[in-house]
């Protein structure tokens, strides 16, 4: 090759990198920005001291010993996250995936039905919330009076730390409509022929839901499990407001609200670093706390992203 | 025809076995559509008695009755003069459209080169794409707010929320990418031989052919603005003239302490908003929910 061509093609590969970088520079400023530094930052303050005034004092591993020994929240979080992936997880995907088949049998009304079911997920966390704890209120709701009405007990839900976290559930099944339409597309990929052919062989519909039906949509119910689990993780307006709510201590920017009512039961990780940072003034721990969420999250993130049999695949390109 | 007149019994008289495979399919409708109907009364319920409970009187929304009595249309009008309403309602337009378009213009490019370029680092950076989207955002609040209070002084405002939309969403890139990856690279080859320079082919040729993904892309982020809470409540709390309806509606609650059909009348007026955004747009949403969960 001359050294002619050679050189255009140098001059061709540079401008192509420079467009790269041109296309991608509002993200590249963003990720430096707002996720490589505070993250930095992050591990910084949780070694060091500090209210928001004067400067940082270094304090070592003093921060990690607190949250994990002293801080009467933090573990009552964890078992709280800990319930929420157990349960509330497990409820939402069997629940979504059973209002994904029915409106796949749905034959008159389709349309209608799909509607109305995708709906309530559209409402807005804090609106539905505000809505969930009206409902459920324990004297004059709506909820309990029907129970009353038919004689069965009338349990105290959102002041209840033994049915807050139920009734938190309920809320996040009546907004289930995501995983409905996930799961949906998922039901229609699976090809025609399998059914008929199990159908032939003279199978019950268990038989057929068990072997065709759920083989082919496994990828899709572990996608919803994982991106469950990864939610829970963020999982902070709905808990706090509900305890804010139920508890009547409501003032917006006045009065000191302890999180977790009723007794800790709605408490959740992202609500400590709140709790921490914005009203115990304490950067330090609340960075401790953000730690603890950061490697929860991620670990559930590579599950999502193992190149072989990962659930979002990256490598596919053009 | 010859099939019509070889078998003329079936016309009239069914088999026995067609009579119970048709007797069964009956049965199955009526199964299936009694659920679906159960399913839509646990859907629908929650919000017919919100709306009930914001049209009663004052003593009556405090008893367990589940009808209006009279109906008190006045009470939306009470919540519209309630201090601050409509200060919440301009506020939450301007996050939540400015923040919008700032995310489809900043997202757009970077989406299109994540799906369409070649180059080194580029699962990398789709990678740490996917690892933002997924980061709680408590997890960088405490540097993140001493950024915008001490260094910019900007606390009391909803500019900490707004202006990082300029710099892409993580969401939005990812989901933007998953679509452009479905449009076929020959129309930009196509494009590329007419002469278009990269920046030419994105905004001819890509970006009509992407309407549906850009669409939902707004959607979602103007829905995301509009519910956010923990962001309003971080920068904007010291300053009720920069609350937004999301933040606003929750401290409604304080201020009227048991008056529950002054609060579902707020709750009402801010859901009704999304719903009747939604009816417009519903094929470009369900669409969008689809792109996020399935396929590379």
């Amino acid at each position: 090759m001359s050294t002619r061509a050679l050189h255009t093609l140098r001059a061709k590969r540079r401008r192509s990198a420079l467009r790269t970088v041109a296309f991608l520079s509002p993200w590249l400023i963003g990720f430096g920005v707002f996720f490589a530094y505070p993250l930095v930052s992050t591990v910084y303050f949780s070694l060091m001291k500090y209210d928001g005034f004067g400067t940082p004092v270094f304090r070592g591993l003093g921060n990690w010993a607190y949250v994990f020994e002293d801080y009467p929240l933090f573990w009552p979080a964890l078992r709280n996250t800990l319930w929420l992936v157990l349960v509330m997880v497990t409820c939402r995907v069997v629940f979504g995936l059973g209002v994904g088949l029915l409106i796949t049998k749905i034959r008159t009304g389709a349309g209608v039905f799909r509607t109305l079911f995708y709906l309530p997920y559209l409402a807005p966390p804090v609106a539905a919330t505000l809505a969930f704890v009206f409902l459920l209120n324990p004297g004059t709701g709506p909820v309990n009076s029907v129970l009353d009405g038919m004689g069965l007990p009338t349990p105290g839900w959102f002041t209840d730390p033994a049915w807050s976290k139920p009734a938190l559930t309920a809320l996040a099944l009546w907004g289930v409509g995501d995983l409905m339409v996930i799961f949906m597309a998922a039901l229609l990929d699976v090809p025609k022929e399998q059914y008929e052919a199990a159908e032939l062989d003279g199978t019950s519909a268990w038989q057929r839901f068990r072997f065709v039906t759920l083989p082919n949509i496994s990828p899709i119910v572990m996608f919803a499990v994982v991106t469950g689990v990864i939610q829970t993780m963020q999982y902070y307006t709905q808990p706090l407001v509900a305890g804010k709510v139920a508890s009547g201590i409501i003032g917006g920017s006045g009065q000191q609200f302890e999180p977790g009512y009723p007794d800790k039961s709605t408490l959740t990780l992202p609500q400590l670093v709140y709790n921490l940072g914005f009203q115990r003034f304490d950067y330090g721990s609340a960075c401790v706390v953000a730690l603890v969420l950061f490697a929860l999250a991620m670990a559930f993130t590579t599950l999502l992203m193992r190149r072989r049999g990962g659930l979002i695949q990256a490598g596919d390109g053009p | 025809m010859t099939q019509v007149l070889d078998k003329p019994v079936q016309l009239g008289t069914p088999t026995v076995a067609e009579r119970t495979a048709r007797r069964r399919a009956l049965l199955e409708w009526i199964a299936i559509h009694s659920l679906g109907v159960a399913a839509a009364l646990f859907f629908t319920l929650p919000f017919v008695f919100v709306v009930l409970t914001s049209l009663m009187s004052d003593q009556q929304a405090l008893t367990r009755d589940l009808v209006p009595d009279t109906w008190e249309w006045g009470n939306y009008t009470k919540v519209f003069d309630t201090p601050g309403f409509l200060t919440w309602w301009k506020n939450t337009l301007i996050y939540a459209g400015l923040g919008t378009v700032l995310t489809v213009v900043s997202s757009v490019p970077v989406a299109y080169a994540l799906a369409k370029f070649r180059f080194r680092g580029r699962n990398l950076s789709l990678m740490l794409v996917i690892s933002m989207m997924m980061l709680p955002p408590q997890v960088i609040i405490i540097p993140m707010y001493l950024f915008w209070a001490k260094q910019l002084d900007l606390s009391g405002t909803l500019w900490p929320l707004i202006i990082p939309m300029a710099f892409g969403d993580a969401f939005s890139i990812f989901l933007l990418r998953q679509f452009l990856m479905t449009i076929p690279n020959e129309y930009l080859d196509a494009a590329r031989v007419d002469g278009c320079g990269e920046l030419r082919t994105l905004l001819r040729v890509v970006l009509p052919m992407a309407k549906p993904g850009i669409a939902a892309v707004a959607l979602f982020q103007f829905f995301y603005a509009w519910n956010d809470y923990f962001g309003p409540q971080i920068y904007a709390s010291e300053n009720p003239g920069a609350w937004t309806l999301s933040y606003g509606l929750e401290s409604f609650k304080g201020a009227h302490h048991t008056d529950w059909n002054l609060t579902m009348a707020a709750t009402v007026l801010v859901m009704a908003p999304v719903i009747l955004v939604f009816f417009f747009a519903q094929k470009a949403f369900v669409e969008g929910v689809t792109l996020t969960g399935v396929k590379g």
